[in-house]
């Protein structure tokens, strides 16, 4: 069975969406490690290592996600997880900015997957079969 | 009439405390100096003689049962995977269990670590790392590494089911002392010290006690059966749950103040507050920490070297004494009782200091944080404001002048919002010293033990 670690980043207490997220992809056969909210890339991090995740999904809800998200990639190569994968979404930049902006600056900060405000789990789901090959 | 025996081999001291069962009561208690490198037995029987002075005749025990701390106590060493995590969980668990972790360990062993396993005396090793399912290869690669090395040493393996099955081929292979647990944190966060925590108990029983010398006066005593923090956590816990109609008295702390060590026990749950967010490992409702570079003689320097030198000028112009020079004598000389009423003032101004820094390391920690939806709380460690009763116990508060003052230390004289320590606590003193007779007691009869608590603990105006 595959492992994702899902949390929401930073001082964000959006619960909700973290809890849909846990529901679909424990539905979907998935090993679900949730970390809940106001969680640390350390918190993430960790987590990941002693679960031995495939995968960590990081909510972000409250327009700094990427103030919160910085360095994370660097941090999972330090700690050995060179190869997991990265994914972010939510409300992860303020305001009405180009997607196509933000979507560049998390890649270019080692996110493999970018998801815009509104984009649905169902939707997520798809591509974490495509990389997870289940 | 049927009469008990209870006996806390200590470091320094040899405590006793009788009890008639039949009629409830204490009916004495005494003590003298543990004599574990000729003959245990000898200071056993010269504390027995003492408590037959005092009661002016010799009587007759039913049951001689005992608790230990001698010879350094159970000494572990904790490894894991993650320091936040399995090596966390790890850690705790020894602590729960009474011993004393020497060394901790996190990620791959290295052989210098291995090696300090072997060379510093540790008695059972506590081998952790990876939630159920997850991470296997660091475990692996550790039983690996101690294994090759020659860990001669009782180890526990509690972590990662999955790896279960290799971890025993590996021990099997090198011919090891193992033992398989539960995973000591099963899930992210999810502390499961059961397990782990009646092994440790049983190896202590079967293993440790005979190479503690503690075996030569089995003759004496019917059995061994705690390290003495164990006992004094399964006392306190009874003293704060209750037992059945013998009501509790709710959320306690308990500070023992040593030579060596400072322990701090808290009974209550992490927090009984709606408006925090927890973070970090799980946190035990029975929980014990130990410092142990906080303590009044053999650890003595070690409160000097938690202050800067400016507060060390600080406290030698405030107080008028030499702070270096005090701790030093008091590790040099580890039996000096104090003489007259400097020494009592050192001694009580360095069991201040341990109560206060023990009580840091101890507490919970919270910290507002400001989100778009407004303010939160973020907790991490144990929330101990509503704390009931914060309890004494050790030489040091016992025959203080000032009890209340060490005690107070506690609490959160600075007014530092973010440590939740006790706010309004009152004040009890185990001044018969029977903390660790009352977690035996427990083992055999807890309504007992619990009411002798009650009756017994001295209440500070």
């Amino acid at each position: 069975m595959k492992t994702i670690v899902i949390g929401v980043i930073g001082a964000d207490v959006h619960a909700v969406g973290n809890k849909i997220i846990d529901y679909t992809l424990v539905n979907s056969g998935y090993n679900v490690i949730n970390i809940g909210v106001l969680s640390s890339q350390e918190d993430f991090i960790n987590a990941a290592i002693e679960t031995d995740a495939d995968l960590i999904m990081v909510s972000s809800l409250y327009g700094h996600g990427e103030i919160d998200c910085r360095g994370m990639r660097e941090k999972c190569i330090e700690s050995g997880l060179e190869d997991i994968l990265l994914y972010v979404g939510g409300n992860i930049v303020v305001g009405k900015q180009d997607f196509n902006e933000t979507l560049k600056s998390f890649k270019e900060m080692g996110f493999d997957r970018v998801y815009p405000p509104g984009t649905s789990i169902d939707a997520a789901l798809e591509d974490i079969k495509e990389d997870l090959g289940e | 009439m049927s009469n008990y025996l209870l006996v806390d081999f200590g470091s320094t001291f040899t405590k006793l405390c009788a009890v008639d069962v039949t009629s409830e009561k204490i009916i004495g208690t005494a003590a003298h100096y543990t004599t574990v490198l000729e003959d245990i037995s000898i200071g056993y029987h010269n504390a027995l003689n003492l408590l037959f002075d005092k009661l002016g005749k010799k009587i007759k025990f039913d049951q001689v049962i005992a608790c230990s701390s001698a010879a350094g106590g159970l000494k572990m060493a904790a490894i894991g995977l993650v320091e936040e995590l399995t090596v966390e969980a790890a850690k705790r668990v020894c602590l729960g269990a009474g011993a004393k972790v020497d060394l901790v360990f996190s990620h791959h062993l290295t052989r210098k670590e291995v090696k300090k396993i072997k060379e510093e005396d540790i008695d059972i090793v506590l081998l952790s790392g990876g939630a159920d399912g997850g991470n296997t290869e660091n475990v692996i690669y550790n039983a690996k590494l101690l294994g090759e090395m020659g860990v001669k040493i009782p180890v526990i393996y509690a972590g990662n089911k999955s790896a279960e099955d290799d971890i025993i081929d590996i021990f099997d292979h090198y011919q090891m002392d193992y033992h398989i647990c539960e995973n000591v944190m099963p899930k992210i966060n999810k502390l499961n010290p059961k397990c782990a925590r009646k092994t440790i108990r049983n190896i202590f029983l079967k293993q440790i006690i005979e190479a503690k010398g503690i075996k030569k006066i089995e003759s004496d005593i019917d059995r061994v059966i705690l390290p003495t923090p164990n006992a004094v956590l399964e006392a306190a816990k009874l003293l704060s749950e209750g037992y059945l109609d013998e009501q509790g008295i709710g959320d306690i702390v308990v500070v023992d103040i040593g030579g060596a060590t400072t322990d701090m026990y808290s009974m209550c749950y992490a927090t009984n507050r709606s408006d925090v967010v927890l973070h970090g490992l799980e946190e035990p409702y029975a929980k014990r920490t130990v410092e142990g570079d906080l303590g009044m003689r053999y650890s003595a320097p070690g409160i000097v070297k938690s202050l800067s030198e400016r507060e060390i000028e600080f406290i030698n112009k405030e107080r008028g004494i030499d702070i270096v020079k005090e701790v030093n004598e008091r590790y040099k000389n580890v039996h000096l009782l104090p003489h007259n009423d400097r020494d009592e003032f050192i001694d009580q101004f360095l069991a201040e200091m341990c109560a206060y820094r023990s009580m840091n390391r101890h507490v919970g920690k919270i910290h507002e944080v400001m989100t778009p939806m407004g303010k939160v709380f973020n907790q991490s460690g144990k929330d101990l404001s509503n704390v009931r009763y914060v309890i004494g116990t050790g030489g040091v508060i016992i025959n203080s002048k000032h009890q209340k003052d060490i005690l107070k230390q506690t609490t959160n004289i600075l007014d530092d919002k973010t440590q939740l320590r006790p706010e309004n606590p009152e004040f009890l003193v185990d001044q018969l010293y029977i903390m660790a007779p009352m977690g035996l007691l427990a083992q055999k009869n807890p309504k007992l033990a619990l009411k002798l608590m009650k009756e017994n603990f001295k209440e500070l105006d």
